[in-house]
């Protein structure tokens, strides 16, 4: 092979990706917490069939899980300023993460709660449990527990997801490979570092979910 | 391959060339004495030449053909040519001219002349009319969209005082889009790119902010044809002179010719 591996010239640029591999957790980050917010919320609208918006969510959640993230993003991103809505690219980024990853986890969740027997609620009932009270011991958290796999999963599929929204110039991770490759033309060894940084960055977050789910939800189940 | 078979070959060649090599002294005497001016334009290069809706060619490139034939008083014959090809055409005697947004460089100018320029082409910072930009300086706290990689964002890098926020896009299409979408205060592209958005967008129509990178385009002439290159200079002049080079920079670039062409 004539190709002469060098990882100088990428290495000499590692701060760049560093940067943007921070830059794309803190995207997660807030995606995640907002969009598993979102999804709670519609899991349980959707669940208990909450008129008017679980006809809503129901929309929301087939257009979202129906067409491609990139023309979602590129939506938010060029679409919106026409209508007089101007956001910046990071901003336009997290919340194109929050709508996508609130649409599969409110359907994620729903089965969660579905898959909880209506004895139980009524078991809450007869103990006295408050409304409040029966919701977060009886049907979040063992719902969320039931699907928390699931649910770590989808959050991984996100964050390595947000490798497209370099192409509306948010200086996330691939953004910077892009960046660096079009400067040295490393394509094999840029691409190659960035691989392992997004596989690092991958089976971090699913121990770090493993981890919450087990302190946190599991014990509830 | 042989070493026969490649003797024979480039004897083959050699004497193809030898065919093809001017066998007049005189170009212009050539072109006056046939009636026809022979010149090769660009066929999808807009706003330079392009094929028309009527299947014509047309464009700045076309109508400075025309220029110059009309001035020689003779009839005009087009040859569509792309950029590989253009100066082959004309360095093997089947055009008597290129005119095909042909950029000036050392590696060109050993092998054919050129004439003086008759267009504007430059890489730029562009942006909307009331955005006041008068020096590099001015850039500090804007954003510039620019397409990642191309000339134009290496030059703007190493140009841009700190505080320049560039967003750089996956192509050209992106960065347009952005400076529509008013993502961005400007975009650092090629002066024709700017005709396609002024055509397409008149709301947030560009003008030029900062020049990055300057290659007026000039006429092609054979080396050794002084007479002919005479006359095109000439007639570029006085076509510059009475306002025709002005209207066509006008008609298909949509700016005003640089003072400095």
């Amino acid at each position: 092979m004539a190709y002469q591996f060098d990882f100088l010239p990428v290495l000499h640029n590692a701060d760049l990706l560093l940067h943007g591999a921070l830059f794309t957790l803190e995207l997660t980050a807030i995606g995640t917490l907002l969009g598993v917010s979102l999804g709670i919320l519609g899991a349980v609208v959707r669940a208990w069939r909450i008129r008017p918006f679980a006809a809503i969510f129901g929309v929301y959640v087939e257009l979202i899980r129906n067409t491609p993230f990139l023309v979602q993003l590129f939506f938010i991103f060029f679409g919106l300023p026409s209508l007089g809505l101007q956001i910046s690219e990071w901003q336009a980024a997290v919340l194109a993460m929050v709508i996508n990853l609130g649409a599969y986890s409110t359907e994620i969740i729903r089965a969660g709660i579905q898959a909880i027997p209506r004895g139980q609620l009524e078991a809450a009932a007869a103990l006295a449990m408050t409304r409040f009270e029966a919701f977060r011991h009886v049907v979040l958290l063992p719902a969320l527990g039931k699907v928390w796999p699931a649910l770590s999963s989808q959050i991984i599929i996100v964050m390595l997801g947000s490798a497209v929204c370099s192409q509306i110039a948010t200086e996330e991770l691939s953004f910077a490979a892009n960046f660096i490759q079009s400067r040295n033309f490393r394509a094999f060894e840029t691409y190659a570092l960035t691989t392992l940084i997004y596989l690092v960055m991958a089976l971090l977050i699913r121990q770090l979910l493993n981890w919450l789910g087990r302190r946190y939800i599991a014990r509830n189940r | 391959m042989t070493k026969r078979r490649s003797a024979l070959l480039t004897a083959l060649l050699a004497s193809l060339m030898l065919s093809q090599a001017p066998a007049h002294a005189n170009g212009l005497d050539d072109i006056l004495a046939r009636g026809t001016l022979k010149v090769a334009v660009p066929q999808d290069f807009p706003p330079f030449g392009s094929v028309g809706p009527d299947m014509k060619p047309r464009g700045l490139d076309i109508d400075t053909a025309k220029l110059l034939a009309d001035q020689l008083k003779v009839k005009l014959q087009l040859t569509p040519v792309n950029s590989t090809n253009r100066i082959p055409f004309l360095t093997t005697g089947k055009v008597d001219l290129v005119i095909s947004s042909l950029g000036k460089n050392p590696e060109r100018e050993k092998v054919i002349d050129f004439s003086r320029a008759y267009a504007p082409f430059y890489l730029a910072v562009f942006g909307p009319s009331d955005t006041a930009i008068n020096g590099l300086a001015d850039l500090k706290g804007k954003t510039i969209s620019v397409t990642r990689g191309a000339i134009e964002d290496i030059e703007l890098t190493a140009v841009a005082p700190e505080g320049t926020t560039i967003k750089r896009f996956e192509d050209n299409n992106t960065t347009i889009a952005a400076y529509l979408a008013k993502q961005v205060d400007l975009i650092a592209s090629g002066n024709v790119v700017m005709v396609a958005i002024a055509e397409r967008n008149p709301k947030r129509i560009p003008a030029l902010k900062i020049k990055l990178k300057d290659s007026p385009v000039y006429v092609g002439v054979n080396k050794n044809e002084p007479a002919l290159l005479e006359k095109v200079n000439q007639i570029l002049a006085a076509a510059k002179a009475d306002g025709s080079l002005e209207k066509n920079a006008q008609l298909w670039l949509k700016q005003p010719l640089p003072a400095d062409l």
